[in-house]
């Protein structure tokens, strides 16, 4: 039987947050989107500000009607990634079967550790208080669902067992949508036939749930049911990063494929040369569109073979974006996608008639990089940008900034 | 309460690349450390933050030397009330 621990740090931002400044200890503290713009939301919070009722989520105005003493703090991302860091080292001393699910927790697959799971869970939890000055929680169990469940049922600075005898007990009266990829829709249709609980969805049967859900209720009758056997994959052999992506609402409604266009070309760079510099390369791009109601959908294509060019990346979000659009509807966000991502030093396919070009647009793009890096962006830019009516450079091209790009780290 | 003060380290790296403080500057005076007792990874309990911490004594004195994710050395000083 394997041995997995699913440690989450407790109140991530928040909890790190108090570690760096003793003067916020013991204080209700919250890490929040900026506050002057009335619109930020509570990312995480502080013991003391849980139990005045702040929950993530919810806007500033509303927490700070709860808890008027509130401290308001920026996130701070570097700080962040900098503590996971330092989590991530502590479990690849167990094991290097470590994978990450954000930035605040993890699974550990310890089954060949001399140690028991209990004994390395409270070793960790020691640790993390130790050497960081934060708290986790650790469900130990004998598959992934079970250990996440696990460390949700006791906060903060705990561990849980969950054992093939007691199971029954501890994981069975959970609501259904506690479960892993148990969203809102799904729940309703399980409410719907009177599946409440994890218990009801284990005793329905295989039979039952796959008729209501098809594959996904397979899959959620085996998590259920304790027969999980995902293997926790290993940090050593998969890229930490999943898909490297960029979007940006611009200043004006999108309505014609020129503007669409020169907005594909600047994000199309930016992830490229974000792949670039991480080495990585994607074998499926996917184009993300929201229209003015606030409706969104997205459409995606494999490449040919994995690359990390913006040529292609241009060339395939554009047939995405001719695909998917109609030009009826205007559009208020556009985004770029790159997936299914591959290291660019492992072995590529050859053809057996070497066509260059690629070759070319390689050197060419990795020019670029060196020309902005030493020069800054604004040094050298697309042609496309400079027929544009509207202000889509400046604008577009600072709403690109770092601050606005995001790479999806951990599985799902 | 008390707060993180960075210092000026004067140390030996050696060929292994293990990094050995020999005195700190603070405030203008050098202290020299006499030896260090322990290293190891841990949190800085009274001022905040976190770092490689080396336990060191200095004369008769005991105290914790921290060098954080920037490379910077400090040591935890209390607030003083004026």
């Amino acid at each position: 039987m394997r041995t997995i621990l699913h440690s989450d740090c407790n109140s991530f931002y928040a909890s790190v947050e108090c570690a760096s400044d003793p003067n916020l200890r013991g204080k209700a503290v919250a890490v929040c989107g900026d506050p002057k713009e009335r619109h930020g939301i509570i990312l995480a919070k502080s013991d003391p500000a849980k139990k005045c009722g702040v929950r993530t989520g919810e806007t500033i105005g509303s927490a700070l009607e709860k808890c008027p003493n509130l401290i308001l703090l920026p996130p701070d991302g570097e700080k962040y990634v900098h503590y996971s860091r330092r989590m991530r080292a502590m479990y690849a001393e167990y094991t290097s079967q470590v994978e990450p699910f954000g930035l605040d927790e993890s699974w550990l697959d310890v089954s060949d550790h001399p140690r028991s799971g209990m004994q390395i869970a409270s070793e960790l939890r020691r640790r993390a208080r130790d050497e960081l000055g934060i708290t986790i929680s650790v469900g130990v169990s004998f598959n992934k669902v079970f250990a996440k469940l696990g460390s949700d049922l006791h906060k903060p600075d705990a561990t849980t067992l969950i054992t093939p005898q007691n199971y029954q007990k501890k994981i069975w009266p959970l609501p259904a949508e506690e479960l892993l990829f148990i969203g809102r829709s799904t729940a309703r249709r399980l409410h719907e036939y009177g599946l409440r609980t994890i218990g009801d969805i284990a005793r329905s049967g295989p039979d039952t749930l796959h008729t209501l859900l098809g594959k996904n209720g397979d899959l959620l009758y085996q998590y259920a049911s304790g027969r999980d056997d995902a293997p926790v994959l290993s940090l050593l052999r998969e890229s930490d990063v999943k898909s490297i992506s960029n979007s940006t609402t611009p200043a004006f409604d999108i309505t014609d494929e020129a503007d669409a266009r020169r907005i594909l070309y600047l994000l199309c760079d930016s992830v490229a040369e974000r792949m670039r510099e991480q080495e990585l390369r994607c074998r499926t791009v996917a184009v993300w569109l929201r229209d003015t109601n606030l409706v969104s959908w997205e459409r995606q294509m494999q490449l040919p073979a994995a690359s990390d060019l913006a040529a292609e990346l241009v060339h395939a979000s554009l047939t995405l974006l001719r695909q998917g659009w109609d030009m009826r509807r205007p559009l208020r966000s556009l985004g770029v996608r790159g997936c299914d991502l591959v290291s660019s030093r492992a072995d590529t396919q050859l053809t057996v008639l070497p066509d260059r070009r690629p070759l070319r647009q390689a050197a060419l793009e990795t020019a670029i990089d060196g020309i902005h890096a030493r020069f800054g962006r604004a040094s050298l830019r697309r042609c496309v940008m400079l027929s544009s009516s509207k202000a889509v450079h400046a604008d577009t091209c600072q709403g690109l900034s770092a601050a606005n790009m995001s790479a999806i780290h951990g599985h799902v | 309460m008390a707060h993180r003060t960075y210092v000026r380290v004067f140390a030996i790296f050696d060929e292994s690349g293990e990094v050995s403080p020999m005195s700190l500057q603070l405030r203008g005076r050098t202290y020299a450390i006499d030896r260090v007792l322990a290293k190891r990874y841990a949190f800085a309990t009274k001022a905040g933050g976190q770092g490689m911490r080396y336990t060191i004594r200095i004369g008769e004195q005991q105290t914790y030397l921290f060098q954080d994710e920037h490379q910077r050395w400090f040591v935890e000083e209390k607030e003083h009330v004026q």
